[in-house]
């Protein structure tokens, strides 16, 4: 039984759905294809999410493009994006469903006044909980939707742990009940991306249901390809330059290293003003791009130039 | 294959990663999707199904590494023969190398006797310069049979045949001319700005070179002892586990930086915790708001954010040489999350007292702070050997007015008062007077109350002593208090 078969018997999606991809490296033309520079383990996880129907959990630093990842795989597959933001304090009327009051209370006041002043119960209460009724969230509407779609639950770590198991149904068996309506099982099967700040440690269940991917900060040479790439204006010699000081500066210890977005605000700085070189005092003027505490800049600013700020 | 995997499974789990029956199918099922032969693809495939902390990659490398090797060597040996026939004298030639080693004591067979030694240094810093991952392979190679002089047999890590290897080659003086074809032609101002990124650059190039020649030692080491017993040799503990007291200087800095996500970690922790507590009193006038939009019925009652009182620590570390890291690891957490409590004050003493409050005010970066107080502090009073009982006398007659109910005393050290007096009266003293009095002893349990530790005479006075000798347990600690 492959993978594929266990997840869809169940929801009787008879259907078998042709792999998204063929090889992790399809996946990372295709990232490519769409500006964003994958390397082997990127490619593979999304490779291997979309071969065992597993959701991705993506930890990493902030601004090394967790986020952009789902948004890539989105636009390479012409998925539709559907993104559920995690806060405290977010709970299943904000993540699922919720049934719409006022909407209802609308319907109850409008049956006993009128004409038609006593509608039966039965009647009533079909009509009031009907779909009609109910306001679709990000995870309902990704499980019912028809179209291909792509779930992206932006910084899981938010929510709370018992918030989390509300997850596990959908992560895993792809279905949603409520208790009205009955089950809504899913009709096609989105790719789901869960990212993750760190601030908490995950349950074991969520992390067991999901396969891994950590995006640390990327080397000197890719570093310098996703520049070249997503920086239009920028010269060769330049982006070697930006991505070999950003190595030099994350080497140091810094209270907050820069990421590979401040790495491209800096270098669309530098194409602003003109530059095609780096040059000492280029980087002494523009060094509170990428670094943020004043700490920092001190700090760097003497070991890159060897002199006090 | 699937043996294999069982075996490295066990490797992992035998290493503290935890490895749920699900992930190894998982892993199973990622192995039979993708290529095996394309490594960095099983790599990333086996770490996406079975690891699910980063903290845990470095032990996982490690053990891929070892029980892998042997399938990039038959994969290279596979390429090597669907090469061009030059590929084949040198296939050859490490063949009969390899033959050599196995017979004899690994002197070298007639492989390692085809290149001198300045070859192998040029041919090396050509890999290097143009980036040719096969050349630095074989020079590798080559230089393992050369210098490393492996004995069979032997049930070691290989770090000793590493250091020798490398330091046949000289890699400073390869960093320094590694550092001049970085810097391009004409002569670099030193403190520079080029100079400092070709050092890098160099430095970053010269890290290839030990990874190369550490994946060769290691792969040959699998072949002569077999991979579980060579992972045996090596394994090493997850930076949760590590034990204090006696890392090494490499474990230091992996717990330095395991400790700035653990404080955030647990100061998120604590603040939600206190949050959700317990819930405060109803709110009328937002209740009503809220009613208004289902028509005057409050079907949400909306409630007070609850504001509990936070506890006051007092810290008191022993921070002569034995316990010096503990104290320093303890002190950077309790401060990183200081404000999940009402106040924070530290004293630090060896056999002098000095308090070290005043070195993190004003002071955003507690890891500063800490290092003030070990060059700054004034501790030693006579010979800078821990005495507890002085301490404690000195602790009381300057500061137990300042401990109050709402205080939370914490001393942390190994209780190992070189034969002085314990003075035990002061902590029942501080009981007395505080919410809590803690112990930590960064020891295991099993040498407390042995040579001149003195444990039991200050336990019975305390409200608990903690055996303390890892971040997970101090976590588990820090937790629990606040």
């Amino acid at each position: 039984m492959t993978p594929h078969d266990q997840v869809t018997d169940p929801l009787g999606l008879d259907h078998v759905r042709a792999p998204r991809f063929d090889s992790p490296d399809e996946v990372g033309a295709a990232l490519a294809a769409n500006r964003y520079l994958a390397d082997a383990s990127i490619a593979s996880a999304v490779f291997l999410a979309d071969r065992l129907i597993k959701p991705v959990l993506v930890e990493g630093p902030a601004g090394t493009g967790k986020t952009q990842l789902a948004k890539t795989v989105a636009e390479a597959l012409g998925a539709r994006l559907i993104r559920l933001q995690c806060y405290e304090g977010l709970d299943e009327s904000k993540a699922l469903y919720e049934w719409n009051y006022r909407k209802q209370l609308l319907r109850i006041q409008a049956g006993q006044s009128g004409e038609d002043a006593h509608v039966d119960w039965h009647e009533l209460e079909g009509d009031i909980f009907s779909s009609e009724f109910l306001l679709t969230r990000p995870l309902l509407e990704a499980i019912s939707a028809t179209e291909p779609v792509v779930l992206l639950v932006d910084e899981v770590d938010r929510v709370e742990v018992e918030t989390e198991a509300l997850l596990l149904e959908i992560l895993s068996e792809y279905q949603v009940s409520i208790p009205e309506l009955g089950t809504v099982t899913a009709t096609q099967l989105p790719m789901v991306f869960l990212t993750s700040n760190n601030t908490r440690e995950l349950s074991e269940a969520l992390k067991r249901r999901c396969l891994y991917l950590h995006i640390g900060y990327p080397d000197v040479e890719r570093e310098r390809a996703i520049v070249l790439s997503r920086v239009p204006g920028v010269t060769s010699a330049l982006a070697t330059r930006i991505a070999e000081v950003v190595r030099t500066l994350r080497g140091l210890d810094l209270r907050k290293a820069p990421s590979v977005s401040e790495t491209l605000d800096w270098a669309r700085t530098l194409v602003i003003l003109g530059r095609s070189e780096l040059g000492e005092q280029d980087v002494a003027e523009t060094l509170h791009v990428l670094l943020k505490y004043q700490s920092d800049i001190d700090k760097a600013t003497k070991e890159l130039l060897g002199k006090p700020a | 294959m699937l043996d294999l995997l069982g075996e490295f499974v066990a490797e992992l789990r035998a290493a503290g990663i935890p490895v749920s029956t699900t992930e190894h199918l998982d892993a199973a099922r990622a192995l039979v999707a993708i290529d095996l032969l394309d490594r960095p693809v099983m790599k990333a495939a086996l770490a996406a199904t079975m690891v699910k902390d980063e903290a845990h990659y470095p032990v996982f490398d490690t053990a891929f590494e070892i029980y892998f090797a042997m399938i990039d060597a038959a994969a290279t040996d596979a390429d090597g023969e669907l090469d061009a026939l030059e590929e084949a004298s040198r296939e050859q030639g490490r063949a009969d190398g390899q033959r050599g080693r196995g017979r004899s004591q690994g002197r070298g067979g007639g492989a390692s006797g085809d290149v001198s030694a300045e070859e192998l240094a040029a041919m090396l810093v050509r890999a290097l310069l143009e980036r040719d991952e096969a050349l630095l392979a074989d020079v590798a190679r080559q230089a393992v049979n050369r210098y490393a002089g492996l004995e069979p047999g032997r049930p070691v890590g290989g770090t000793y045949y590493l250091y020798r290897t490398l330091r046949n080659l000289d890699l400073d003086r390869l960093q320094r001319m590694l550092e001049q074809a970085a810097a391009g032609q004409g002569p670099v101002a030193p403190g520079s700005l080029t100079e400092r990124l070709a050092r890098d650059e160099a430095a970053a190039r010269v890290e290839l070179v030990k990874r190369a020649v550490e994946a060769e030692i290691r792969r040959r080491l699998v072949e002569d002892r077999g991979a579980a017993a060579l992972a045996r040799s090596v394994r090493k503990p997850l930076p949760e586990d590590i034990d204090v007291m006696h890392a090494t200087r490499d474990e230091l800095a992996q717990l330095n930086r395991a400790l700035v996500p653990l404080s955030r970690k647990m100061a998120v922790r604590l603040a939600r915790k206190r949050r959700k507590g317990h819930r405060g009193s109803l709110d009328l006038r937002r209740t009503v708001r809220h009613s208004m939009s289902t028509g005057g019925v409050p079907i949400t009652p909306v409630f007070k954010p609850p504001r509990p009182a936070k506890p006051e620590i007092f810290v008191i570390a022993d921070v002569s040489g034995s316990v010096a890291s503990f104290a320093r690891f303890t002190l950077l957490l309790v401060h990183a999350i200081s404000s999940q409590f009402r106040k924070v004050r530290s004293f630090v003493f060896v056999d002098g007292l000095d308090e070290a409050t005043r070195f993190f005010e004003n002071q955003s970066d507690p890891a500063v702070a800490v290092n003030r107080i070990n060059t700054e502090a004034d501790v030693v009073w006579v010979d800078g050997h821990s005495d507890y009982g002085r301490a404690l006398t000195l602790f009381h007659e300057r500061f137990a007015q300042d401990v109050s109910r709402r205080t939370s005393v914490l001393v942390l050290g190994d209780a190992r008062n070189n034969y002085h007096a314990p003075e035990a009266w002061v902590l029942a003293d501080l009981r007395a007077r505080a919410r809590a009095v803690y112990w930590l002893n960064p020891e295991p349990r099993s040498y407390w109350d042995s040579g001149d530790s003195i444990v039991s005479a200050y336990a019975p006075y305390c409200n608990d002593v903690v055996e303390c000798r890892t971040l997970r347990q101090l976590e588990h600690f820090v937790g629990a208090l606040a």
